[in-house]
């Protein structure tokens, strides 16, 4: 909580708020409101300042062009991302059972591959899957295979680029989310006669939720968006979000039209927010009603 | 219990195996920068030829120089911004504040490409030449809010009474912060500014948009290598990269584990 007597007068105060203030707004507020006014200035010669305003760039994403693209990559997106949650769920919950020294190491050894550019994580694929890569010589070696196979510039290695990318991205906010789960509400929940599988269904998934949410968010958004991935591993087939939006601004020159699509996307993230924060009041709700405050003692914890 | 055993057992495996999927592929790209040959699927000796090959290239030498000063640079002002930030929404009212808190969780949420194409709009509308000053003002965007989040998870974590107890004794505000706050602080403040610098020295999606041919910086760089297709120099590049963030990762950890005990 915010103190509520610091003297209104101190210089200190001022800075803080002041800086907090003109940097939110000069590079938040500003470039998002910029955004959306140049989606919607007309193609040619348009004038920033002195905006006509038109729905035309809106009305062009209807058309085939963009919904053929909009539609490839959330199809490639929604699959990464709903990989990621099968693949990264028990993940993140084997680290949190783990025991409790072992865990800052395992956190460590995920933290890392966050933090590691994408783009080279991108690249050490190629070495793998390429046409001479390791996968091919395993697979030759076991006799599974008489000639190199080319997984390289296919929507499968675009699909698992982006998995192994934004892997790390889903693991996180699990991991902190089933982390802060009481162990006494499963107890609770077994000693009411309910098995593993629906203590987990009815209350450990439910309570997760959030944890789901964001992570779902954090990997669904940057596949939908990234251009790289699927411009190294998928070569030029098919035109994805990110690349589509990237030449309306670096080669075809049509901002308004790049600016509309980016906006779709801002939209995108703002329901996906909301999504997560109703997520959170709903499980703040059922902890409150679940809450084992009359339930045989809670609480031994993993530690 | 042989079934607790059988469940630890599974779990043990199934982490080990997610573990390799993150690690191999780097793991492989480390061995073949040191590889003579080509070809990853030819092992012809060690050598450290690659290595040299980049040291004698001056146009990525330049890209890294580049990297290194928006890095630091974009870290700082960051971690400042960052910072000051946390301190204004974690300790005082004023108006605004809840809105800015929640723009700057949605500004650690947007993707990169929306962040990199609306400054790049507004760069272009107040005619500003992209370069050095562009870049930098948009990685400082990138990274202080990371920052801003990790300082208010380490406040969170000690008793506003200890500032109160400063200020009762007659401390100004910037005395408080600069005695009290920023001593409990500064792990999440170090912190803080090596994952910025790692965040700066990596980005790929806004420095395409906010840098121009006359500043160029290495992960562009190392793009358009990449879109060439493989050439060797890229793993001895990337494992640079690699052991890089690795460093400053391990380093970050260290820092914040050390001061909680």
């Amino acid at each position: 909580m915010p103190r509520s007597d610091a003297k209104a007068g101190s210089v200190f105060r001022a800075v803080c708020i002041k800086v907090t203030w003109l940097w939110l707004a000069a590079f938040a507020v500003v470039p998002v409101f910029a955004l959306m006014l140049v989606s919607l200035l007309h193609k040619e010669h348009y004038e920033f300042f002195i905006p006509v305003l038109t729905l035309d760039n809106y009305r062009e994403l209807l058309g085939p062009v963009f919904l053929t693209v909009f539609w490839d990559s959330t199809r490639l997106a929604a699959l990464s991302t709903l990989v990621c949650l099968l693949v990264g769920y028990p993940f993140a919950y084997g680290i949190a059972k783990s025991p409790a020294t072992w865990r800052p190491w395992l956190l460590l050894l995920v933290a890392i591959p966050f933090w590691t550019n994408s783009l080279i994580r991108t690249y050490a694929l190629i070495l793998i899957i390429g046409i001479h890569g390791m996968a091919n010589k395993a697979l030759i070696g076991l006799g599974l295979l008489s000639a190199p196979l080319e997984m390289l510039y296919t929507d499968f290695a675009v699909f698992i680029g982006l998995t192994y990318t934004f892997l790390p991205f889903m693991v996180l906010p699990l991991y902190a989310s089933i982390e802060k789960l009481d162990a006494g509400l499963i107890d609770a929940a077994k000693d009411l006669g309910a098995n593993s599988a629906e203590a987990f269904w009815h209350v450990t998934l439910p309570l997760t939720l959030p944890g789901i949410m964001a992570g779902c968010m954090l990997v669904f958004l940057p596949s939908f968006s990234c251009f790289y991935v699927p411009e190294i591993l998928g070569g030029a087939k098919n035109m994805l979000l990110g690349t589509f939006i990237k030449n309306q601004f670096l080669v075809a020159n049509n901002w308004p039209l790049g600016a509309a699509a980016s906006f779709v996307l801002t939209l995108l993230l703002i329901i996906m927010a909301g999504a997560y924060r109703l997520a959170g009041v709903y499980v703040a709700g059922r902890e409150r009603k679940d809450s084992p405050s009359h339930a045989p003692t809670p609480v031994s914890g993993d530690e | 219990m042989p079934r607790a055993r059988l469940v630890r057992f599974f779990s043990a495996g199934y982490l080990t195996l997610i573990y390799a999927f993150f690690y191999v592929p780097l793991f492989i790209v480390f061995c073949h920068s040191f590889n003579y040959s080509k070809y990853v699927s030819d092992w012809n000796g060690f050598s450290l030829r690659w290595y040299e090959s980049l040291l004698s290239n001056t146009a990525i030498l330049d890209a890294a120089l580049n990297s290194l000063l928006v890095g630091v640079c974009a870290a700082s002002l960051g971690t400042l911004t960052g910072t000051l930030t946390a301190l204004a929404i974690k300790r005082y009212y004023f108006f605004g504040r809840k809105s800015l808190y929640v723009a700057v969780l949605m500004l650690t949420v947007l993707p990169d490409l929306v962040m990199g194409i609306s400054l790049l709009i507004v760069f272009i509308a107040l005619h500003m030449e992209l370069g050095f000053f562009t870049l930098l003002l948009a990685h400082t965007t990138l990274c202080a809010p990371f920052v801003t989040l990790t300082v208010l998870a380490r406040l969170a974590e000690f008793d506003e009474y200890l500032v109160e107890a400063a200020r009762d004794l007659g401390a100004s505000e910037s005395r408080a912060f600069l005695h009290v706050l920023l001593p409990l602080t500064a792990p999440a403040v170090a912190a803080g500014w090596l994952l910025s610098f790692t965040l700066s020295m990596d980005d790929v999606l806004i420095s395409t948009f906010t840098t121009g041919p006359t500043f160029e910086v290495l992960p562009i760089k190392i793009y358009s290598m990449v879109k060439l297709g493989i050439k060797p120099d890229i793993n001895a590049l990337s494992t640079i990269m690699f052991a890089m963030t690795l460093t400053l990762v391990l380093l970050a950890q260290a820092i914040t584990r050390i001061r909680r005990k």
